[in-house]
């Protein structure tokens, strides 16, 4: 994706400033032409010139009304110095007066066209693309030979791609209806809303006389729209997935400090706060230290943010939390407490403006899908990310020790007391653990937002909502319930802004508990209530 | 204990139900409580299994089983507190207790004891029989609500019964194992139902304490139903009444208390495996 | 035989009670005005606009505070979105308020200036009272009870409670709130209501109107209290406390938790419209950012740190922590939320009955 656009950026910026003949000479006598009277004189001219690989950038030039003319020299400008337009030379002294010479409408369109098919046989395969994408939606039926030489001539199978599309639409505008017809019939397989726009008039009989093309035309813009409707479901379903993956980043901690735990902490937002400055933090010291290394930050800001969420959640769960352990109500005010304090301490230290934290470059650009989808990297990376920390959470809970005394202690804290389960240390570790995993969300979090003292107080209401309707002390619950809320959240916005978006995701909440008062995977039985 | 009994009579002419009808339940077929085809199950554990059980208008039933026999289940049930998959319940001929939610169901005349005393502990012992006396209990009314003499005397009636005169105004939280039992025992009967529903209504209570809740429970037979789940054989030789052996959320035998005993299937139950 | 409800009312309360609630009703309706209207700001015992402004403020802030207790205290719901209904109430009586302005607006226009600049050519439909006084203040306790009522209906029919309870609270006052900062919702997006000009007919920054409006401030917390002391002690106030203390019992003894929860429910959001009513011809500002979540559950902080349970805690709770605000975010601004968070964990772990519970303990201890 990147390297097509820096081609182009390229070729529009230096080729004009550079226009300077190539070494090769070319035949005065043509090039003389290109500065006649006649207006058929001068095509003739730069049909002939057309033949001639080396005659891109004159005709480039004097596409840019930069090739000049003074008596019957015919020259450019370099700087100072005035170059002869066919072998290249010198001439001295620069002609006092000079016109450029005037290319009308009609001579700068065959002018495009040889210039294309020009560029079309450059040896670099970035130009020929570059060329190629030049001529989608902008080529005319004249140009149809010339695409149809370069189609031939195309080894490469995306330039190639390009120019069927650029030669069906030029097709188009072909008086033949035959050429018309296959024209229609293979722009339907194009994705791209240009197209669409293109295929459209042809639906109409005062511009396409022909019914059967017509009938084709319509086809094909009822498939290239419902390809487009798919392709533009499936980016909401995708930023719904990847906004999801953060909910699950911030719920998953969320699940095991309250799902598991019982402990309403509302300081996990903060906890997220010092993940992303853990991250912001790590990235000042590759920025000072190991430059060389800087694309790597976040690989090793995994582990730090997570140590110092996981520090800053067990010093809360030694000194205030475990305090409170079934008075909920109370948790909840403490932790806000808590939260406030923390939210201060981020300001007091790294100030109340956002920090910057950089994408790392391999974490840039994306995969096209199809035109209008790509799928940035560093999204997908993230709902990876996400679902890895769920795999290994689950894992943690099911298959070791401590997760084995983690859901002792949820089921019968006394009894597990009395086996021998340290119960203290556990909470400890347990809470350390979820918030560990909330500082793991907030490395994510700072690679797709602003990382502030503010940042944690967006997701509380999010992620509780998350566990509210997972159902308590269900990690595939949490799973559910924040990639569902995520897409759900996305497809509201397209469809009525953000706003209205979170006020109807409440309300489908509501409703939804209404019905599953348990949340999504209930529990039944004697342990409800009481 | 049977002169303080006779101030315990039904007030017909006492204040209305307001909103919920209380006219009394039909047992016009001499049966108060049908329970058909009762299946509940919990994330496939089944905790009642096609249960059947009719409990006669003024019987006195005495039901027994080990422990996850659905005995709880099966109240939880009749107070509408789950729902159960299958199977109907019948209270009296033409109420479906199914169909009608908890606060409901406790109008219609059906009252719960608890395994676990639930008083409430915050309240003086005064109060919580005042909460639970049959009276109107909708919001509004409660709001404008004031204990008249009436009421005051058939809570003073009920101290007495169950004892705890001389703890009127304290707080229950305070109240020995065996008198929050009573509270209980007494809250109950403040309310007046046609069926009580007591879960293991003597646990922790004194020898005396027992004999006397037994005593009790036989004068109340006859005017109301009661269905007591007991794991104290004593008890439930002292009650006589008919026994309900449930196991594995059926009805395994049935029968007076000897019979019962001997059946070879409740001893394998009971003692086998 | 049925008590004089007058007997009734009068016996919720013990006779220092009743006492201390005239020496306050003599300070904030006699003394306080007096104080200010009619002796010269040279004198020492003048009462400064600052001083009657932000009493009346802290008047309304009480009033809130009650009716937290109410749900919280009482009830055992703990709401984290009063904030809302407080808004509501302001933003109802804000409405009058930005009627009243007339043409005196920066446009010169008849409607409010924010609707002038957003391009309106007409007010919207729920306007359409706005100029009415009376209607208005009918909306005011409508409008909170309302919302209320139908959020509380489906809640608590649905048996949410506790803490899901608290949370579904703050989000729907987190969504209220991103719904009132939209230009196109009506209600003047972030910058809410301001510049009112009068108040009845009369300007709104005189001191007769500020006076005015100290005083009923400080009428209806007593009567706040009253109503509240003759609820706590009334049987619907027990079956409340029975309800917080055992829903289910409750229902196996015939009582509908649902009509007493939605009762008080409603209830108390209608004393935070009142108190949002009166806080904002005082304050002469109203926006969304009362309805940020951070602003409800410093509600419950006001209640903790008085004493929950009790009526007179509140009272005092929103005292102290506003009066500390004051002076922290003048002397402090650094510090306010450092000091604030510390009052949550400090009060729950070491306060959990708060000052009154404090003072309770020290007399205990002095007459033991």
């Amino acid at each position: 994706m990147t390297r097509p656009l820096f081609v182009i950026l390229l070729w529009l910026f230096a080729l004009p400033a550079a226009a300077v003949p190539d070494a090769t000479v070319l035949d005065p006598a043509v090039v003389k032409k290109l500065a006649a009277e006649d207006s058929d004189a001068r095509i003739a001219a730069i049909q002939q010139l057309g033949s001639q690989p080396g005659a891109a950038s004159l005709l480039q030039a004097m596409a840019d009304d930069e090739l000049l003319v003074s008596g019957d020299t015919v020259f450019v400008l370099d700087g100072e110095r005035a170059l002869d337009a066919a072998s290249g030379a010198e001439i001295k002294p620069v002609p006092e007066t000079y016109e450029s010479v005037s290319v009308n409408s009609r001579v700068r369109s065959h002018l495009s066209g040889v210039l294309a098919a020009l560029r079309l046989q450059d040896a670099d395969r970035g130009v020929r693309l570059a060329a190629a994408q030049s001529l989608q939606g902008s080529a005319d039926a004249e140009l149809m030979p010339v695409l149809a030489q370069a189609m031939a001539r195309e080894a490469d199978a995306e330039i190639k791609a390009v120019l069927q599309l650029a030669h069906a639409q030029a097709s188009l505008a072909s008086p033949r209806v035959s050429d018309r017809l296959a024209a229609v019939v293979a722009l339907a397989d194009s994705t791209s809303p240009a197209t669409r726009g293109l295929l459209l008039p042809l639906v109409k009989p005062g511009n396409e006389p022909d019914a059967r093309v017509r009938a084709a035309a319509a086809k094909a813009v009822k498939a290239i729209e419902s390809r487009l409707a798919l392709g533009e479901m499936l980016g909401q379903v995708f930023t719904g997935l990847s906004l999801g993956s953060i909910l699950l980043l911030a719920a998953l901690g969320l699940a095991i400090t309250y799902g598991v735990m019982g402990v309403i902490n509302m300081a996990h937002g903060e906890l997220l706060m010092v993940g992303a400055y853990a991250t912001y933090l790590v990235q000042t010291v590759f920025r000072t230290y190991l430059p060389q290394y800087l694309d790597w930050y976040l690989l090793a800001a995994i582990p730090v943010a997570f140590a110092a969420a996981a520090l800053v959640g067990m010093l809360l769960e030694r000194t205030v939390i475990r305090r409170l352990y079934g008075r909920p109500l109370e948790t909840l005010l403490a932790t806000w407490g808590l939260s406030l304090m923390l939210i201060q301490a981020a300001r007091v230290i790294f100030g109340a403006q956002n920090v910057e934290v950089a994408n790392p470059v391999w974490m840039s650009g994306g995969i096209e899908l199809m035109a209008g989808l790509v799928l940035p990297w560093n999204r997908i990376v993230i709902i990876g990310f996400a679902l890895f920390v769920l795999a290994l959470m689950w894992a943690l809970m099911q298959k070791t020790r401590l997760g084995l005394f983690v859901r002792a202690v949820t089921q019968n804290r006394a009894m597990a007391g009395c086996v021998g389960v340290p119960t203290g240390r556990i909470d400890m570790l347990a809470f350390g653990l979820g918030a560990g995993i909330a500082g793991l969300g907030g490395v994510a979090l700072s690679q797709i937002a602003n990382v502030g003292p503010d940042m944690g107080q967006g997701y509380i209401v999010d992620s509780f909502l998350v566990v509210v309707l997972g159902g308590v002390g269900q990690l595939a619950g949490a799973a559910w319930a924040a990639l569902g809320l995520g897409v759900v959240t996305k497809f509201l916005e397209g469809w009525s802004g953000a706003v209205l978006a979170k006020i109807m995701v409440l309300i489908i909440v509501i409703v939804f508990i209404q019905k599953r008062p348990q949340g999504l995977f209930a529990l039944k039985g004697r342990f409800v209530e009481n | 204990m049977n002169d303080t009994q006779t101030s315990q009579t039904w007030d017909d002419n006492a204040p209305s139900f307001g909103h919920m009808l209380h006219a009394g339940v039909d047992t016009s077929h001499k049966v108060i409580l049908y329970l058909e085809d009762i299946s509940v199950s919990f994330d496939g554990f089944k905790a009642l299994n096609k249960l059947n059980l009719t409990i006669d208008a003024g019987e006195l039933r005495c039901i027994i089983g080990p422990n996850g026999a659905g005995k709880t289940t099966m109240m939880d049930v009749i107070t509408g507190k789950t729902r159960p998959d299958t199977g109907t319940c019948f209270f009296g001929q033409t109420l479906d207790l199914t169909r009608m939610t908890e606060p409901q169901i406790a109008h219609a005349g059906i009252g719960r004891k608890f395994q676990k005393p639930t008083i409430f502990e915050n309240h003086s012992v005064f109060e919580n029989l005042e909460l639970a006396m049959k009276t109107d209990k909708r919001a509004w009314v409660s709001l404008f609500a004031w204990l008249n003499s009436e009421g005051r005397d058939r809570i003073s009636d009920t101290l007495k019964l169950i004892r705890l005169h001389a703890e009127a105004d304290r707080q229950a939280g305070l109240l020995s194992h065996g008198q929050k039992q009573w509270l209980e025992i007494g809250m109950l009967l403040m309310q007046e139902p046609q069926l009580l529903l007591l879960d293991e209504p003597v646990a922790g209570m004194t020898d005396d304490e027992t004999e006397r809740t037994g005593e009790l429970f036989k004068t109340l037979a006859g005017k109301h139903s009661l269905v007591v789940v007991e794991h104290d054989m004593a008890f439930i030789e002292q009650l006589g009444g008919k026994v309900t052996v449930l196991h594995e959320g059926s009805v395994l035998a049935e029968g007076d208390l000897a019979t019962v005993q001997a059946d070879p299937r409740v001893i394998e139950v009971y003692l086998g495996r | 035989m049925r008590t004089p409800f007058i007997i009734r009312l009068l016996s919720a309360m013990s006779r220092t009670g009743w006492i201390a609630l005239a020496a306050f009703a003599a300070l904030t309706l006699i003394v306080m005005p007096a104080l200010h209207l009619w002796v010269p700001e040279s004198s020492p015992f003048h009462v400064s606009t600052y001083v009657i402004t932000l009493s009346g403020k802290i008047l309304c802030y009480a009033i809130v505070a009650l009716a937290m207790d109410l749900i919280w205290g009482y009830a055992g719901i703990l709401s984290l979105g009063h904030g809302l209904f407080f808004a509501l109430g302001g933003y109802v009586f804000g409405m009058y308020l930005m009627r009243q302005i007339g043409t005196d607006g920066s446009y010169q226009s008849l409607l409010p200036d924010f609707m002038v600049f957003l391009d309106w050519k007409e007010l919207p439909w729920y306007w359409g009272v706005s100029d009415s006084f009376p209607l208005t203040l009918l909306l005011v306790l409508a409008v909170p009870a309302l919302v209320a009522y139908v959020f509380g209906y489906f809640a608590f029919r649905s048996r949410i409670k506790g803490v899901y309870f608290s949370i579904i609270t703050q989000a729907l006052t987190f969504a209220a709130m991103l719904l009132f900062f939209r230009n196109e919702t009506g209600f003047g997006g972030n910058n809410g209501f301001t510049d009112f000009k009068r108040i009845l007919g009369h300007d709104i920054t005189s001191p007769g109107v500020r006076v005015i409006l100290f005083s009923l401030s400080a009428l209806v917390l007593m009567l706040t209290l009253l109503l509240s002391r003759y609820l706590v002690t009334s049987k619907f106030g027990r079956v409340l406390a029975a309800i917080r203390d055992s829903e289910s019992r409750v229902m196996f003894m015939g009582y509908n938790p649902l009509h007493y929860k939605l009762v008080i429910w409603a209830l108390s959001a209608m004393l935070c419209g009142i108190a949002g009513a009166l806080y904002v011809p005082q304050v002469g500002i109203i926006n969304p950012s009362e309805m940020s979540p951070a602003n409800s559950i410093e509600i419950a902080i006001w209640v903790a740190v008085g004493g929950r349970g009790t009526l007179i805690g509140p009272v005092i709770g929103a005292a102290l922590v506003n009066l500390s605000k004051s002076y922290f975010t003048v002397a402090f601004p650094e510090y306010w939320l450092f000091f604030l968070g510390a009052l949550f964990v400090g009060v729950t772990l070491w306060l959990p009955e708060g000052v009154v519970g404090l003072w309770k303990r020290i007399k205990a201890r002095s007459a033991a």
